[in-house]
């Protein structure tokens, strides 16, 4: 009645991609966002630029163009295939590159604010303590951004299940393998299958209510100051 | 002599000034593997009556589903010739307007060269990991392709290989990138007039497909719009013919 076997199928698949881009994200996006809230660097500014770019560009131009990069002409695709992985658009793995680009800077952003938030008090009384830098980082500066790295999951997680240009343009519809949940919908709503369109639909809107619902609660009750991590949402 | 060729240049002053008077715009919702004839039409058409023709290109099965809500196409060029009937019959185009203006052909085609053989033969041994066509429920030419493939007996063993494109269009570059070793495409895609023939290609014989019958549709939008009218006719002459034939459509 619910979903059927095709949609509950898109449903496990987008579950996963989403869940898997989310740990990436994470340890990918941690020495990043640590290292822009730190640094003194000249770069600082275009990294942030960089980290930023997927919040300005159309998810067609990130799936446009790791079309022509992982294919069998381009230098990943290239790399990719020398390697031996094979080539990565039309599958699962190319999904979850394409979800890593496209997620970054709602995992880096939180990241970055709550280190920011931390200061540098904390930490050097720590290393006045004689905390060593990995010491301070893990046993001082982890706990303090917890609220930040619950915004960062969350924004992950959710905005990857959100994604639809990037795998409309690398995905190629397979069910099982790249037919997550936004391109199930819009399968059903070109055939004209309002039903299961709404099905989709109205459960993507309550997943994404129920999201940032836990997470403007959950955020007011572990953060320190709640207020400076509900302005990244 | 003389009065009746003045009259003649007279007659076509007053017509061209008034042609350039009514030129009007026209929207039409063109099949993605005619986007490439369209254009050229487009530009002859505008040369010759002044109107300009707007085209939106797309699958046609999305059109479908756009114009019963409402969207502003005033002619649709289809893919096929269900989609122009079930519109007549919907109220949404104009009754006994619609006409086949293309015969669609269905290529098997390789951006590489060596990869299809004339015979088609590289769907059954399987020398390719993807195989690219658009939504069958959605593309003719993608339903074409599925039923292909269905002919030869070889579905259950090449679909896992299968790679949907949205549409003709997208197909196309899946196929054009490598991403897909080869694809089911539109012969009008891989035969441009202006474009050297690359890779590799097997026309699908017609009888292991429906024929491709392309028909075009006034829409109740484009009803009153002169222009409308006026390019359904262009598309019958000889002009727009020769276009079309160029691009490998049969007429």
């Amino acid at each position: 009645m619910w979903l059927d076997a095709d949609d509950l199928q898109a449903l496990k698949l987008t579950a996963g991609l989403a869940a898997l881009t989310t740990v990436l994200l994470l340890l990918l996006g941690t020495p990043i966002a640590w290292w822009l809230a730190r640094t003194r660097s000249r770069l600082k500014g275009a990294v942030a630029a960089v980290v930023a770019l997927p919040l300005v560009l159309p998810p067609t131009v990130i799936g446009f163009y790791l079309l022509m990069l992982m294919g069998p002409h381009g230098p990943v695709g290239a790399f990719t295939q020398a390697m031996g992985w094979g080539l990565l658009p039309f599958t699962f793995w190319g999904l979850v590159v394409g979800s890593v680009l496209h997620s970054f800077p709602f995992v880096v952003q939180p990241l970055q604010q709550a280190f920011e938030a931390i200061g540098n008090r904390p930490m050097e009384v720590a290393a006045t303590l004689r905390a060593s830098p990995w010491d301070r980082f893990l046993t001082v500066a982890l706990p303090l951004a917890r609220p930040g790295f619950l915004t960062a999951s969350v924004l992950g997680f959710a905005h990857t299940v959100g994604e639809f240009g990037v795998v409309l343009m690398i995905g190629g519809n397979i069910p099982g393998a790249t037919r997550v949940l936004s391109v199930a919908l819009y399968g059903h709503v070109e055939a004209m299958d309002y039903g299961k369109a709404n099905v989709l639909a109205a459960g993507m809107v309550g997943f994404g209510f129920a999201v940032m619902l836990l997470l403007y609660l959950l955020n007011g009750r572990v953060g320190p100051a709640p207020g400076r991590l509900e302005g990244r949402a | 002599m003389k009065r009746v060729s003045l009259n003649a240049l007279m007659l076509g002053v007053v017509s061209l000034w008034s042609g350039a008077a009514l030129a009007d715009e026209v929207q039409v919702a063109v099949a993605a593997n005619f986007a490439g004839p369209f254009q050229k039409i487009a530009a002859s058409f505008a040369t010759d009556t002044g109107h300009k023709a707007v085209a939106i290109t797309g699958s046609t099965g999305k059109f479908y589903t756009q114009i019963k809500e409402g969207a502003p196409f005033e002619v649709l060029l289809a893919a096929d010739d269900e989609t122009p009937r079930k519109l007549e019959d919907e109220g949404l185009a104009v009754k006994g307007q619609h006409f086949t203006y293309a015969k669609g052909k269905l290529v098997l085609w390789s951006s590489k060269a060596g990869v299809v053989d004339d015979k088609g033969e590289v769907l059954s041994k399987g020398g390719f990991a993807r195989l690219a066509l658009a939504n069958p429920k959605l593309a003719p030419y993608g339903a074409a392709g599925v039923e292909t493939l269905k002919a030869l007996g070889l579905y259950d063993a090449v679909a896992p290989k299968i790679v949907q494109g949205d549409n003709i269009a997208q197909t196309y570059q899946f196929v054009s990138t490598g991403n897909a070793d080869v694809g089911f495409v539109a012969l009008s895609q891989v035969a441009q007039p202006d474009k050297p023939l690359v890779g590799s290609w097997w026309v699908v014989p017609a009888k292991l497909y429906t024929p491709i019958l392309q028909d075009a549709a006034l829409l109740k939008k484009g009803e009153a719009n002169a222009a409308a009218s006026a390019l359904l006719k262009y598309l019958k002459g000889d002009k727009a013919k020769v276009i079309i034939k160029s691009y490998g459509y049969e007429l």
